[in-house]
């Protein structure tokens, strides 16, 4: 990803002033589209704003749709810090969900909520860091490049989860592949659940107690990157692979603990879908989180404080889109996929189109700035 | 026996038919990688030139028109993709996936906008489709025993772009092995820097392989949309582009190997439905599922070094930068 001379810019032009500008240009080709299919684009927005900050509803459904690009993000970013690019975020969060399904199964006749909900967490995650540890070693150890692997793996357990779905866990006389219903205990508690319990009137979304876990998640990956050992050697790896090895840091070792953390990281989903809102295993529960992952890191500059902002920002879009859909049935909505597409076109793919004109920009102001103090 | 022998040539004809679109996108995704554009972005082009291929059908009536229309969107994506990726040497893995996603969501939303069902198109007539073709003789050709059949159903009786995918693996061998800009491709997928030291533009190179890349991709998706269909609905591709890209990869980036590599994921397509419920001596029942994910089993084992070696071309993935 390097090979351009840059000019250094200021932090607040790379963090912040980029991906604005980044979103811009993706809302401007989003407008075009919504244009040629004939309705006003602004109309849109203001719905889809609206649509957004109407009422607690609403913003509820924001943070659930957000806590899922949250761990999806970050499970990108700490891949994207060693250098590695894992596309297989959706499987592993898939896998993830067979973990905590086959945990729940396993022990919700048993054990407390307290207990069964941290089982069901770790199952989860040993499920999807497990699944994203196969395309590790195997570029670690075998040179596979990683990208195809994932992908590949993505596929795998698509059809591995439709095989136990409904050959395995679809109990009697159900027809849509899923497994049985958790017993209550194994619900992680609602928001609203929270919010009644402390006397607060709240209205019933799937908002659940993800969200902290997800927070929880932000803090330990900005400990983890900048302020550990072996976030050092991840970035190091990331940075130069050659450097490294004469650091003394071991590129496959690193390898291995990234994808494991990104894994992890992406098992959160599960966590947020099947033990905090379905409370059963249900066929692509996923639905695509893995892939925004991809948007929310490359926006959020792959940085746990971007990445929240991005989760917000991707889970206002789908918010907003579903309240577009309903209003226009003329926009789908998947407009908010191609959104999607769109934003990781322009703050990935052609990150760096804007760059050369916006420093050419600044220098100019700057130069100016310069002047004027001479004078 | 004689009844056996009529469900394989059934099984034969149909993984001539599954195998099509792969091998139109296995040989873009060579072209494009050979010239060291790594191409995540098959399934997407693919999936807006089915759309493509649908729309224009839908208007004009016309199959020929539609094909038109869906290389000419197959080739915008692939430049997309080159503005991205040569141009302003951005990550081309980013870039495939970008094109993927958008794909996804463009022709969903504009093919609700336009007709109306949900992303559907409406049903095309045969006119407005590339029907299968009778060739000489193959009624009377069915009531021979033994080769009548194959003769009829396997070599005959499909449309005219599944011979067309089919030599385009011959034509795409010679254009890469023996001629001059063959040798260049390969050459710029290799080492760019000699390449430019001789003189040629890497750049134009590049871009005229992704050009190619989205021309094959734009037969792929007319091949889905309106010829082994009648019409798009929505991510009909599911997922071939990326089984096209396991072909590549387990071809070794080579034309024949990547042909034969998708015939197997074809049959594998093609046996997936029939072996539901039946109990193999020994194995028992095969989960379809398990049939399913195999081509992509079978890549990873390919690719972790387990069965030969799969060779990339040497600078895949890197953007050329002249020294100054």
């Amino acid at each position: 990803m390097s090979g351009t001379p840059q000019v250094a810019l200021p932090r607040w032009v790379d963090i912040g002033l980029l991906p604005i500008i980044n979103l811009v240009q993706a809302l401007l080709v989003a407008g075009l589209v919504v244009l040629i299919i004939g309705v006003n684009p602004l109309e849109a927005m203001r719905i889809m704003a609206w649509g957004v900050v109407q009422d607690s509803v609403s913003i509820s459904y924001t943070l659930y749709y957000a806590t899922d690009f949250v761990f999806t993000g970050l499970a990108v970013a700490v891949a994207f810090h060693a250098g590695l690019f894992n596309i297989g975020g959706e499987g592993q969060a898939y896998i993830a969900g067979l973990g905590a399904t086959l945990a729940m199964l396993a022990f919700d006749a048993y054990l407390p909520g307290f207990l069964l909900i941290p089982i069901g967490l770790i199952a989860a995650t040993i499920f999807g860091a497990g699944w994203a540890l196969v395309p590790a070693y195997l570029q670690a150890y075998r040179g596979s490049h990683i990208v195809i692997t994932t992908i590949m793996f993505n596929f795998i357990a698509a059809s591995l989860m439709v095989y136990i779905g409904s050959d395995i866990l679809r109990p009697p006389g159900e027809m849509v592949p899923s497994s049985r219903e958790f017993a209550p205990a194994a619900y992680l508690p609602h928001v609203h659940d929270i919010a009644a319990w402390l006397g607060i009137e709240m209205p019933s979304t799937p908002l659940n107690l993800s969200i902290l876990w997800a927070a929880v998640c932000c803090v330990f990956v900005w400990v983890f990157i900048w302020r550990t050992r072996w976030g050092y050697a991840i970035r190091a790896v990331g940075l130069s692979p050659k450097a490294a090895i004469y650091a003394g840091i071991s590129p496959k070792r690193v390898i291995m603990i990234a994808m494991c953390l990104s894994g992890a990281l992406a098992s959160g989903v599960a966590l947020n879908q099947i033990i905090g809102y379905h409370h059963h295993m249900l066929l692509d529960f996923v639905a695509g989180a893995g892939f925004t992952g991809i948007a929310v890191a490359l926006m959020g500059r792959n940085h746990p404080i971007g990445i929240v902002l991005a989760a917000i920002l991707f889970g206002a879009l789908y918010q907003g889109g579903a309240e577009l859909s309903f209003e226009i049935p003329t926009i789908n909505r998947d407009m908010v996929v191609a959104m999607q597409g769109l934003i990781i076109l322009f703050s990935g793919a052609l990150a760096y189109m804007n760059r050369p004109w916006i420093a050419r920009l600044y220098l100019m102001f700057d130069r100016r700035a310069v002047l004027a103090e001479a004078t | 026996m004689e009844d056996l022998w009529l469900q394989l040539v059934s099984i034969l004809s149909a993984t001539l038919r599954m195998a099509t679109p792969l091998v139109f996108a296995a040989m873009a995704g060579m072209f494009s990688e050979r010239s060291g554009t790594i191409d995540i972005g098959l399934e997407g082009k693919m999936l807006a030139a089915a759309f493509a291929a649908a729309c224009v059908a839908v208007v004009t009536g016309s199959a020929w028109v539609a094909l038109l229309g869906a290389i000419i969107v197959g080739i915008l994506m692939a430049l997309l993709h080159g503005l991205a990726c040569i141009t302003y040497r951005g990550n081309q893995v980013v870039s495939g996936v970008a094109i993927n996603i958008m794909a996804a969501g463009l022709t969903v939303v504009l093919g609700n906008a336009w007709f109306g069902r949900g992303g559907q198109t409406p049903d095309l007539a045969p006119a407005a489709r590339f029907m299968p073709l009778k060739i000489p003789g193959a009624d009377n050709a069915f009531g021979i025993p033994v080769v009548g059949p194959v003769y009829s159903n396997v070599i005959g009786g499909h449309n005219l772009l599944v011979y067309m995918a089919f030599i385009t693996v011959p034509i795409a061998w010679w254009v890469l092995y023996h001629t001059r800009f063959g040798l260049r491709l390969r050459a710029v997928g290799e080492d760019p820097k000699v390449v430019d030291t001789a003189g040629i533009s890497v750049a134009w190179l590049r871009y005229r392989a992704v050009i190619i890349a989205g021309t094959l991709c734009g037969f792929a998706g007319a091949y889905l949309a309106i010829a082994q269909n009648a019409g798009f609905s929505p991510q009909m591709t599911a997922g071939r582009g990326f089984i096209a890209l396991a072909a590549m990869v387990f071809g070794k980036w080579r034309p024949w190997p990547a042909m034969f590599a998708c015939l197997l994921f074809g049959l594998l397509d093609a046996i997936a439905i029939r072996l539901q419920g039946t109990k193999f001596p020994g194995i028992g029942e095969v989960p379809v599922e398990f049939i399913q994910a195999l081509p992509y089993i079978l890549t990873v084992v390919l690719l972790a070094g387990f069965v030969g070696r799969a060779m990339a071309p040497h600078t895949l993935g890197q953007p050329y930068v002249k020294e100054r």
